[in-house]
């Protein structure tokens, strides 16, 4: 089996607030294989955001990174002083964000911020580092890109705002782009165009993808495996076909359940109960309890751990106790 | 670019035309011009032939616009106090006040920038908090006090500056300037930091603020995923971001530093257009008063029509409708 791209392990984000330590991302592991496209969805305050900024080594203060670590390539990342990571954004991983109109610099033309970035990266001369520019315009499908690379953000619509935004983020070839969102503040109608170049890219470029979003439909065409995560944890993770056709964490089966489908003859779509805890009140035992429809005594005392229930398939709920030893174990194991 | 000029033109000179309404009003109607100039014992015949010959008889709008066919001309009047065209006798004041507020401007301008960009990228520092601590100092404490402090101390205490006066100056022609003689430098020092004292709070407030907040929009995380050296984030990209609505004030903050220089050239003895006012105030002098104004509001009105224009060049959001951008 090959070596993983990016290894996260036992993950932890705390904030430091007035009341008490707030855990954004408690305790979560998982592997990115090259030229894989991993899908993280939840809802908003899952912590999905916040791993991808931790990866990134991009957590705004108070917050930090309290446990774990983050393995890029065999190396880890996580501790690195800022002076390294910074030899790993841009060139190593790239990253995407939610929203094109306020990502990119509007007092810079789209040259400007191009070249500055290939410059940082790549030992490329200025007009050098413009062609490469141009034909990476051209390649996330900017028409007219030679003319139109000397044009200001706000001269540019939303969605051909997020294709330069993906040209900055692939401009140095990372081997993991993290997506933040990056549909989410754009047209329905140019959301599938998005995703496609995105998609496109990154396989021509060998390129692995962490696309977080809470949209499943987007996950479901695009991503190899899914992590459903829930208030701070993965609930679930596995190839993305059998998490969609046969969820096993009861929150992860409620959001299949909230696709709608053609041809399915529903008078409405299932919906979960209530709404994610805030993190400063995260009920004790399994964070679901209040809303899980299966929810049993133990769901209430303890914290169930990911137990691996089919190759590459991992669930933290009691409906699957470990088989043996502590659950924590069983995390390990199958992590490795 | 040239229709948005012309357009800022056509606005400016509104406003100096409500501002030469306003003037004209003091200065014919605050007493009576004629009971100003003449003595006790002069006839009222006389004084009714002086009416006329003044045109003070004629219609109110005739006489408004001959005050701005003249105002056009530098055509002010003559001081009832120093029997010289009001004209000759501001812009023989004017260099004086003019080098002070450049110099006090260019003082706040610079040190504000940079504390204010120190104070934003080291928001927790010891050194910030001590900056931020003086800068209260600095906005709170009137001029006149500052001045009198610094007179105290480097003037009569340590001897080292002159405590009044412009020093020796030069003059080229045209312009009698303090910048090419030692005295001259010397003297300008204390009320040059009197007078930038309070802008170099400000500006600095203002740039920490917007430095802060630029700091944390979602393109400088952006700038930082994309690996860009602190150095580039911070000066390149945040700075310039800082910029756009730091220029406005700043601009704004320098037209008042011309314009009321009042309190600094009182404090120092300033032979400037400050200084004039204030004792054409106190006798009554009205067409100074009324020149005075007009000339405080074309300062200002110019200011913002180069702070337009630098807006115009910073921020290329801006060009869209003067026809440069698409």
């Amino acid at each position: 089996m090959t070596e993983p791209l990016l290894s996260v392990r036992n993950l932890t984000v705390e904030f430091p607030t007035r009341r008490g330590v707030l855990t954004a991302v408690q305790d979560i592991s998982f592997d990115i294989m090259p030229g894989e496209v991993l899908g993280v969805v939840g809802e908003s305050g899952a912590g999905k955001s916040m791993t991808g900024s931790a990866i990134m080594g991009l957590i705004d203060r108070p917050g930090r990174i309290a446990q774990g670590e983050v393995i890029l390539q065999g190396r880890r990342i996580d501790n690195l002083p800022d002076a390294e990571m910074r030899k790993i954004r841009g060139r190593k991983i790239g990253m995407i964000f939610q929203d094109p109109l306020t990502s990119l610099n509007p007092l810079y033309r789209i040259s400007e911020q191009l070249i500055e970035t290939i410059r940082t990266h790549l030992p490329l001369s200025e007009a050098q580092a413009r062609k490469k520019a141009i034909g990476l315009l051209d390649d996330v499908g900017i028409p007219d890109a030679s003319r139109r690379i000397d044009d200001y953000p706000h001269q540019f619509s939303g969605g051909m705002r997020q294709r330069v935004v993906i040209a900055l983020a692939l401009c140095a070839g990372p081997d993991l782009v993290i997506a933040d969102e990056p549909t989410t503040a754009l047209d329905v109608s140019v959301q599938a165009q998005i995703i496609d170049v995105m998609k496109r890219l990154c396989a021509e470029n060998g390129a692995s993808i962490m696309l977080v979003t809470h949209d499943m439909g987007v996950i479901a065409e695009t991503a190899d495996r899914v992590a459903v995560m829930y208030a701070g944890r993965i609930a679930e993770i596995g190839p993305v076909r059998d998490v969609i056709k046969d969820a096993q964490h009861p929150y992860s089966s409620g959001l299949m359940g909230a696709i709608p489908r053609l041809g399915a003859n529903l008078d409405r779509l299932t919906q979960i109960p209530g709404s994610m805890p805030r993190l400063s009140a995260i009920p004790r035992g399994c964070a679901f309890n209040p809303r899980c429809p299966h929810v049993m005594d133990k769901c209430h005392i303890d914290q169930p751990q990911a137990v691996q229930t089919a190759p590459g398939r991992r669930v933290a709920c009691w409906l699957y106790p470990p088989q043996d030893g502590t659950g924590a174990n069983t995390e390990r194991q199958s992590a490795q | 670019m040239l229709a948005f000029i012309i357009r800022r033109l056509a606005q400016s000179v509104v406003v100096m035309l409500f501002v030469a309404l306003i003037a004209f009003v003091v200065f014919r109607y605050v007493g009576d011009p004629i009971a100003s100039m003449v003595g006790v014992d002069t006839r009222l015949e006389d004084q009714e032939i002086m009416r006329e010959r003044l045109g003070l008889n004629d219609s109110v709008i005739v006489q408004f616009l001959r005050f701005i066919g003249n105002a056009m001309q530098g055509e002010f009047g003559i001081s009832y106090r120093l029997q010289q065209p009001v004209t000759e006798l501001i812009l023989s004041r004017l260099p004086a006040t003019i080098e002070l507020a450049l110099v006090s401007a260019t003082i706040a301008l610079v040190f504000g920038v940079i504390f204010g960009v120190y104070t934003a990228l080291r928001p927790k520092a010891w050194s910030s908090a001590g900056i931020m601590a003086l800068s209260l100092v600095g906005v709170s404490l009137p001029t006149f006090l500052i001045g009198i402090g610094l007179i105290y101390i480097f003037a009569v205490e340590l001897g080292w500056l002159p405590s009044f006066g412009r020093g020796d100056v030069v003059d080229l022609g045209w312009w009698r300037t303090g910048f090419l003689t030692e005295s001259g430098l010397k003297s300008l020092i204390l009320p040059a930091i009197t007078l930038s004292l309070f802008q170099l709070t400000l500006i600095m407030r203002l740039v920490r603020a917007e430095m802060l907040e630029v700091l944390r929009t979602e393109y400088i995380r952006f700038a930082k995923a994309r690996g860009l050296s602190q150095r580039a984030i911070n000066f390149g990209h945040a700075l310039k971001n800082t910029m756009v609505p730091v220029i406005t004030i700043t601009g704004l903050q320098l037209g008042s530093v011309i314009a009321f220089a009042i309190v600094t050239e009182t404090v120092f003895q300033w032979p400037g257009v400050g200084s004039l006012f204030i004792v054409s105030v106190q006798v009554v002098d009205v067409p100074v008063m009324a020149a005075y104004l007009m000339f405080i509001a074309l300062v200002f009105v110019l200011i913002n029509l180069v702070v337009d224009i630098l807006y115009y060049v910073v921020d290329p959001r801006l060009r869209v409708d003067g026809g440069a951008g698409k």
